[in-house]
């Protein structure tokens, strides 16, 4: 059964400057007992007592100010990131979009590339060849997918990148914004093809300030605030608190 | 798109319980790493390919440039030390060329294990894999390079024939030995390093400092009837490379060198296991 169940999940990263991320600072820090307040190693408090439950069939926003902390939930859920307290239990097939360049080789050829990435995303390599054909009339790239990365584009590595994301069949999908350099016309196919793969997925959670993106695809919203859950619930209410103004009563006026 | 016919869910959906009830420190979530970055072979084992197709792109000779060089520094040094040391250039040359394909692997998998985890920053960051995944690709292409370099070794035995003996078998299973304790140092350098980052340097100095301490341009026979020979065993290095030179070469087997190589790899596997199943959560965060 695809779910994700989060209990009271609590995300610190320490953050290690040059000086306290050595042997020598841990050693000696205590051997001469309390010398330095840098003995502590400062902490960044990503997210606190956080609780969800995600179910097949869900489709969520999640919104919220940059910092908020939601590229970090999307981490958690995708196994990443394991809670420092509470429990992140995630039951599926994760497929996690969040950086299009990472596992990327600009070396090797487009072809090859779309076979590591398939592979990181949790294919099989006889799944992967089959969808390559696919992939090359979707990214529109031909004879280029046989050239080694460095001399593509940065548009066309997006291509690439969403021809490989777009094509697998996840359980769960985590969307993180960074869609860009793309250009229109491949922007609305890749829409249509995002459609597709929503619908292939049990759940999605799509972290985006793009409303209309988020009206289209999701029906439920997650409001972030400072590494909190402040609000959960339908996608209109949400939103609406959120920006404090009915955003998809203007986008349906459209 | 006709995706609805290829909608295959069959072996990979056991990648499911990535994250589970189970605290992050629990020792079924350390085997669980090690399980699931073995089930993708497919992945590691085509990464470890293409780090090496990789040095050698758009070179003529390709990979056959690890086993050129490796017989270039062989001959040389082998022949540089024979004449300091007075020794038989058609015993010495192989003696020096093995010990040096067994010390690139050793050192290959020190070095590169430190740096494990903060080279695949990105990956960890980014993409939900096992840690293991990138501790298999490492020694995968540790062990690529070693086949490489083992057709020097395959040459030498052709122009200078060594006597050798069924016992040359015992170098299969000594070097899977080998292979397991370079993914043991692999895994508990590697999170330590990427907790501190003093490790490597340290780590990369050790190591060098080890080349000359081991015996494989000098010859351990020759030194044994100094008082100070004992303190040569000492060095983890030279068991391991003892057990699959003596093979090699035909050499008599000194079986006390499988004893320690058999303890120091039950407690080098322990300790990593420990690393693992306490720290394995916090490498993401750290790297």
């Amino acid at each position: 059964m695809v779910s994700i169940d989060i209990e009271g999940a609590d995300v610190d990263f320490p953050v290690f400057d040059a000086k306290t991320r050595s042997l020598k600072k841990a050693v000696l820090g205590r051997a001469g007992g309390a010398i330095g307040t840098d003995s502590k190693v400062p902490v960044i408090e990503a997210l606190r007592d956080i609780n969800v439950s995600l179910r097949k069939g869900e489709r969520v926003a999640l919104v919220g100010h940059n910092g908020a902390g939601k590229s970090t939930l999307l981490r958690l859920m995708s196994g990443i990131y394991e809670p420092i307290r509470g429990r992140a239990r995630v039951v599926g097939k994760v497929a996690p979009v969040f950086d299009l360049a990472v596992g990327m080789d600009p070396e090797i050829s487009g072809l090859e590339n779309i076979l590591i990435r398939g592979l990181f995303l949790g294919m099989t390599r006889k799944q992967m060849e089959a969808k390559v054909d696919d992939i090359a009339a979707f990214t529109e790239l031909g004879d280029y997918l046989s050239m080694p990365l460095r001399t593509y584009s940065t548009g066309m590595r997006v291509r690439l990148a969403l021809g490989v994301v777009t094509s697998i069949d996840p359980e769960i999908l985590l969307l993180d914004e960074g869609i860009g350099a793309v250009d229109a016309e491949f922007l609305a196919k890749a829409r249509n093809r995002l459609h597709e793969l929503v619908e292939r997925s049990g759940i999605l959670v799509f972290a985006s300030h793009s409303d209309e993106f988020l009206a289209d695809l999701c029906d439920t919203a997650i409001w972030m605030d400072r590494g909190t859950i402040r609000e959960h619930g339908p996608l209109r209410d949400v939103l609406a608190h959120y920006k404090g103004r009915d955003v998809l009563a203007e986008i349906d006026a459209r | 798109m006709t995706a609805g016919d290829d909608r295959a869910q069959d072996s990979t959906s056991e990648r499911a319980a990535l994250v589970d009830a189970a605290g992050p420190r629990s020792w079924r979530r350390a085997f669980n790493d090690l399980g699931q970055g073995w089930k993708q072979r497919p992945l590691w084992g085509y990464l470890g390919w293409q780090d090496i197709k990789q040095r050698y792109r758009r070179s003529v000779l390709g990979p056959l440039w690890i086993s050129i060089s490796m017989g270039v520094i062989a001959t040389a040094m082998g022949i540089l030390y024979g004449a300091l040391f007075g020794e038989d250039i058609t015993t010495f040359l192989p003696y020096v060329a093995t010990g040096l394909l067994i010390w690139n692997f050793v050192s290959g998998c020190i070095l590169e294990g430190s740096e494990v985890f903060i080279a695949n920053e990105g990956l960890i960051r980014f993409l939900p894999a096992p840690l293991s995944l990138h501790v298999y690709r490492l020694v995968w292409r540790q062990t690529l390079f070693f086949l490489h370099n083992l057709v020097i070794w395959g040459i030498l035995m052709i122009v200078f024939p060594q006597p050798l003996s069924w016992t040359v078998l015992l170098a299969i299973p000594a070097f899977v030995v080998l292979v397991l304790n370079g993914a043991w140092i692999a895994v508990l350098s590697g999170i330590i390093a990427t907790r501190f980052r003093d490790i490597p340097p340290i780590i990369a100095s050790l190591t060098q400092l080890l080349f000359f301490m081991t015996p494989i341009v000098w010859s351990y026979e020759r030194f044994r009837s100094n008082p100070l020979a004992t303190y040569v065993e000492i060095n983890p290095v030279l068991h391991y490379v003892e057990i699959i030179r003596q093979p090699l070469l035909g050499l008599p087997i000194a079986w006390h060198h499988w004893y320690v190589v058999g303890a120091i790899t039950v407690v080098g596997c322990a300790a990593a296991l420990v690393c693992m199943r306490n720290y394995r959560s916090r490498v993401a965060y750290w790297v």
